[in-house]
C-alpha cells in the first residue's frame, strides 16, 4: 500500500483552524471520524484529501465534551458532527443546527460512544423521537412527510418536503429509522469476522468495502495482497459497479415509464448479477474478499468469462446509446436536480455526482490501490452540466471503463501462473486507512488496533457524505423530479444511517 | 418503434418456475446442510469431553452451529459465509436448492426434528389465505437491510422473475396488501413505522421475514440498535434465509405464505 496518509496533532481550540487551513490549501475535507477512549475523552480525526489523505487529530478531554465546531469554517463537516454528537455526546460549539441524524436520543440518555470497551445496550439508551426538530409553519406551507414506508421497493429514509404546493424549495433528510450501530459491532470483532459485516454495511457495495477493509487491515500487517488476488478484486468490484449502475439507471427508466427500457436494463443487471455468482458462488460477491488476498480464483474460466462479459458489454451499450437519444426520456433528465459546480466542490462531492458537477476525483487514479496501479482506464470526466442527465452520463461512461477494466483483469488472469491468493495477515497496532472507489464514490476506512483487537471500525460510506448535497439539488424542481434526482444520486441509506 | 423491436431483442427470456424448475436457481448456493448421518460421532460424552461442540460453535461468526442432541446448523442465522463448509467439508455441505422458506421458525435448525404442532401452524395459514391465490399485492417494508435485499426484491420485477405473471404485484399502500415483505434486522428506528404498517393492512395477511438479518439479525445483532430480527415486531408466517436470499428463494417464501408451495420442511 502506498504511504499515503500521516497525521498531526493539535489542540482542540485550534482544531478547526487547522482543518480549515488544510482545505484552504486545497485540501478536500474527507470525513470526521471519533473515537472514544476508556478514560472518557475522544478523539476527533479530520480527514483531509490532498490528494494524500492527511488525518488531523485533536483530544477532547473527559470532563470538557465541547470543542469549537468545524461546521462554521468547513461546512461539510456538518453532518459529520451531527452524527458525532448523537454516538459520542460532544458538542460542537458554533454548530448552527445539532439536530439528531443517525440516533435521536433524550438529553440525560447514555451514548454509545463506540471504542470504549463498555459497550452501550438498549437499555442503558434512551430513544427520544421528540428530540426531533418539528415541522415547519407559515402561511400555505406544509410539510409532507414522505417515508419512511413509501411507494415501491426502496430502503427506508423519511424526506420531509416542505412546501406550499408543487415546488420543492426546502427538503429534510431523516436517516435514523435504519441506525443498526454497526460501528459498536465492530468492535472486537477478528478480523475474519469483521469482514464478513462490513460486506453488510452496503449491500450494493460489498465488495468495496470488503477492500477497503481489507487494505486498511493489510496496511497494519505490512503485507500486500498477492497479485493474483488483487486481479481478482478488480474484476468483482468492477461487475459490482456495473450493476450498480444499472441499478440507478433501471429507476431512472422506472420513473419515466420506459417499459421496454425497464425490461432491458434489468435483465442487464440480472445477467451481471448471475455472473457475478457463476464466478464466486454469491449474487453480491460476498466471502471472496478477504484481509491478505481472496479466498480463491474465479470459479468459471476466464475465457467463458470474457466471452459473457463481451456479450453483456454490447448488448447494454447498444440499450444505452438508444436510451440516450429518446427524446421523451431525455426530457425528465435534462436540468433535473442540478448540482452547482461550486456547491459540488465545496462540499467536496463524491463519485458519480461529483462528475456530473464537473469535478476530477476518481480514486483510482487519485491514491491508485491494488491492481488498479497496474491496470489502464480513464476516469468519466468532462460532464459540467450537474444535472441528472450529466450524472447518467457518467455512470454509462464508467460502465464502459469497468468493462475494460474486467477484461484487462480477466486477461492477465488467463496467462498468469495461478495463485497464491492469500498472504498471512498478523495485525500490528496502530492506526490504519483503507480506501476504494466504491460505485457511489470514494469509501474510507478508519481502522484502529490496540493489543492484537479491533478497538475501531468507522467505515466512511460516500452516500453519508453525498446525502448533505441532496437537498441542494432541489432548487427549483417540482415533485415529479423526485424518482430522478433521488435515482441519480445513487445513495445508499444502509450506509448513511451506520 | 425502434423500442418494440428491442423488447423482442431475447425472445422469452422469463423463467417457468414455479410450474417447471429452472436450472439457475437449481445451481446456487442457498444453505448449509449437515451432511448425513457425520454428526453422529460427536454425539454424548465422546463429543463433550474433547471440547468438538465449541470448536464447532467457533467456526460460526453468528452461533449457528449447535451440537444439541445431534449436530444442527440454524439456517436462520447463516449467513452463508462458508467458513464451516471451508473447515469441516466431512460435516456440512452447500445446498443448492433456492426453496429454503418455512413456516417454522424451529423447521429453519436442519435436521429438523418433526414437530406436531407445525401441522396446525399450517393449517391455519392455508385457511387464512384459501381467498388470496390469485392476485396477491406484496407490501415491501425495510426494517434495517444492507440494501442487499431490496436488489433482490426488485429483481422480482424483472422479465426474468416476471412475478406479475403469477398474479404478484407490488402496491403502494398497505391498505391494499395481502402480504407484508420485510427485510432487515428490526432496527429500534423502525419498529414502530413496521407496526403500523401491519395493523394498516387488511385481513387476512401474510407477512414474511426475508432474509437472515429478518430472520435473526445475522452478524449485525447483537447491537444497542438493532433487534434479532423481525420476529418480536410483527407475527411472522414464513421464514425466507439467505444473506440476501436469491429472488428464486424470496419467490417460492412468496408462494409458501399464499398457498401455492410447501415450505421446505415439507420436502423431506
Amino acid at each position: 500500500m502506498s504511504p499515503a496518509s500521516f497525521s498531526r496533532r493539535t489542540e482542540a481550540d485550534r482544531f478547526a483552524d487547522s482543518v480549515e487551513a488544510a482545505v484552504r490549501d486545497g485540501g478536500r475535507f474527507a470525513g470526521l471520524v471519533a473515537t472514544a477512549r476508556d478514560d472518557g475523552s475522544t478523539v476527533l480525526r479530520a480527514l483531509v484529501a490532498t490528494p494524500a489523505l492527511v488525518v488531523i487529530e485533536t483530544i477532547v478531554g473527559s470532563g470538557v465534551n465541547t470543542y469549537p465546531a468545524l461546521t462554521p469554517l468547513v461546512p461539510s463537516a456538518a453532518w459529520y458532527e451531527r452524527e458525532i454528537h448523537d454516538l459520542f455526546g460532544i458538542e460542537p460549539v458554533g454548530h448552527r443546527r445539532l439536530d439528531p441524524l443517525v440516533l435521536p436520543l433524550g438529553p440525560h440518555s447514555a451514548r454509545p460512544r463506540p471504542g470504549g470497551s463498555s459497550p452501550a445496550s438498549a437499555a442503558t439508551l434512551e430513544l427520544d423521537f421528540a428530540a426531533l426538530p418539528g415541522h415547519v409553519s407559515g402561511e400555505g406551507l406544509f410539510t409532507i412527510p414522505y417515508g419512511p414506508v413509501r411507494s415501491g421497493v426502496f430502503e427506508s429514509v423519511e424526506y420531509l418536503v416542505e412546501t406550499s404546493g408543487e415546488e420543492i424549495p426546502h427538503l429534510r433528510t431523516r436517516v435514523y429509522h435504519k441506525h443498526r450501530g454497526l460501528e459498536q459491532r465492530f468492535v472486537d470483532l477478528d478480523p475474519s469476522d469483521a469482514v464478513l459485516l462490513a460486506e453488510r454495511v452496503e449491500g450494493a457495495a460489498s465488495v468495496a468495502h470488503a477492500m477497503a477493509f481489507s487494505q486498511a487491515i493489510e496496511t497494519l500487517a505490512g503485507v500486500e495482497a498477492p497479485r493474483s488476488a488483487q486481479m481478482v478484486r478488480v474484476v468483482h468490484a468492477e461487475l459490482e459497479r456495473i450493476a450498480a449502475h444499472l441499478d440507478s439507471i433501471i429507476r431512472h427508466t422506472e420513473g419515466a415509464g420506459q417499459a421496454v427500457a425497464y425490461a432491458r436494463m434489468s435483465l442487464h443487471k440480472e445477467r451481471i448479477m448471475r455472473l457475478r455468482a457463476l464466478l464466486c458462488g454469491h449474487r453480491f460477491g460476498r466471502g471472496v474478499v478477504v484481509p491478505g488476498g481472496v479466498t480463491g480464483p474465479l470459479q468459471l474460466d476466464p475465457d467463458d468469462t470474457l466471452a459473457e462479459v463481451g456479450q453483456i458489454d454490447r448488448a447494454i451499450a447498444s440499450d444505452a446509446k438508444a436510451l440516450m437519444a429518446t427524446p421523451s426520456f431525455l426530457d425528465r433528465l435534462r436540468g433535473t436536480g442540478p448540482l452547482p459546480a461550486e456547491l459540488a466542490l465545496a462540499n467536496g462531492a463524491l463519485g458519480p455526482v461529483g462528475r456530473g458537477s464537473g469535478l476530477v476525483g476518481d480514486i483510482r487514479l487519485q491514491r491508485p490501490y491494488g491492481a488498479y496501479r497496474f491496470l489502464g482506464f480513464e476516469a468519466a470526466e468532462g460532464f459540467v452540466k450537474g444535472d441528472a442527465l450529466a450524472r447518467q452520463w457518467v455512470r454509462i461512461e464508467e460502465i464502459r471503463q469497468a468493462f475494460h477494466l474486467v477484461r484487462q483483469g480477466l486477461d492477465e488472469l488467463s496467462e498468469g501462473d495461478a495463485g497464491p491468493w492469500q498472504y498471512d495477515v498478523t495485525m500490528t497496532d496502530g492506526l490504519a486507512l483503507g480506501w476504494v472507489e466504491a460505485p457511489q464514490g470514494e469509501l474510507l476506512y478508519l481502522v484502529e488496533a490496540e493489543g492484537g483487537r479491533l478497538v475501531r471500525v468507522k467505515p466512511r460510506c460516500a452516500s453519508f457524505h453525498n446525502l448533505a448535497l441532496f437537498a441542494e439539488a432541489f432548487r427549483g424542481d417540482i415533485f415529479t423530479d423526485f424518482v430522478f434526482i433521488e435515482a441519480s444520486f445513487g445513495l445508499s441509506i444502509a450506509g448513511v444511517s451506520g | 418503434m425502434a423500442w418494440v423491436l428491442r423488447g423482442l431483442r431475447d425472445g422469452v427470456v422469463t423463467t417457468r418456475y414455479p410450474r417447471q424448475p429452472d436450472d439457475y436457481g437449481d445451481g446456487f448456493k442457498a444453505s448449509v446442510s449437515v451432511i448425513a448421518g457425520s454428526g453422529d460421532m460427536l454425539e454424548g460424552d465422546a463429543g463433550r469431553a474433547t471440547g468438538v461442540a465449541e470448536k464447532l460453535a467457533g467456526l460460526c461468526p453468528t452461533g449457528a452451529i449447535r451440537l444439541e442432541s445431534g449436530l444442527r446448523v440454524d439456517r436462520g442465522a447463516c449467513i452463508l459465509c462458508g467458513n464451516c463448509v471451508k473447515a469441516r467439508p466431512d460435516l456440512f455441505a452447500f445446498d443448492s436448492s433456492p426453496e429454503v422458506a418455512t413456516i417454522g421458525r424451529q423447521s429453519l435448525v436442519v435436521p429438523s426434528e418433526d414437530d406436531d404442532s407445525l401441522g396446525l401452524v399450517r393449517a391455519e395459514l392455508a385457511k387464512r389465505v384459501r381467498t388470496l391465490r390469485r392476485s396477491i399485492h406484496v407490501r415491501h417494508v425495510d426494517a434495517g437491510s444492507d440494501g442487499g435485499e431490496e436488489w433482490e426484491v426488485a429483481a422480482l420485477t424483472n422479465p426474468i422473475y416476471d412475478v406479475q405473471r403469477l398474479g404478484i404485484f407490488f402496491t403502494a399502500s398497505p391498505r391494499h396488501a395481502d402480504v407484508l415483505l420485510v427485510t432487515g434486522v428490526g432496527t429500534a428506528g423502525m419498529a414502530g413505522p413496521l407496526r403500523r404498517t401491519f395493523e394498516a393492512m387488511p385481513d387476512p395477511k401474510v407477512v414474511i421475514a426475508a432474509g437472515t438479518d429478518a430472520t435473526s439479525g445475522g452478524i449485525v445483532h447483537p447491537t444497542y440498535a438493532s433487534g434479532d430480527g423481525v420476529g418480536s415486531i410483527v407475527p411472522v408466517d414464513v421464514w425466507v434465509p439467505g444473506s440476501p436470499p436469491s429472488p428464486f428463494s424470496l419467490l417460492h417464501g412468496i408462494c409458501v405464505g399464499i398457498g401455492l408451495l410447501a415450505g421446505a420442511e415439507s420436502a423431506k
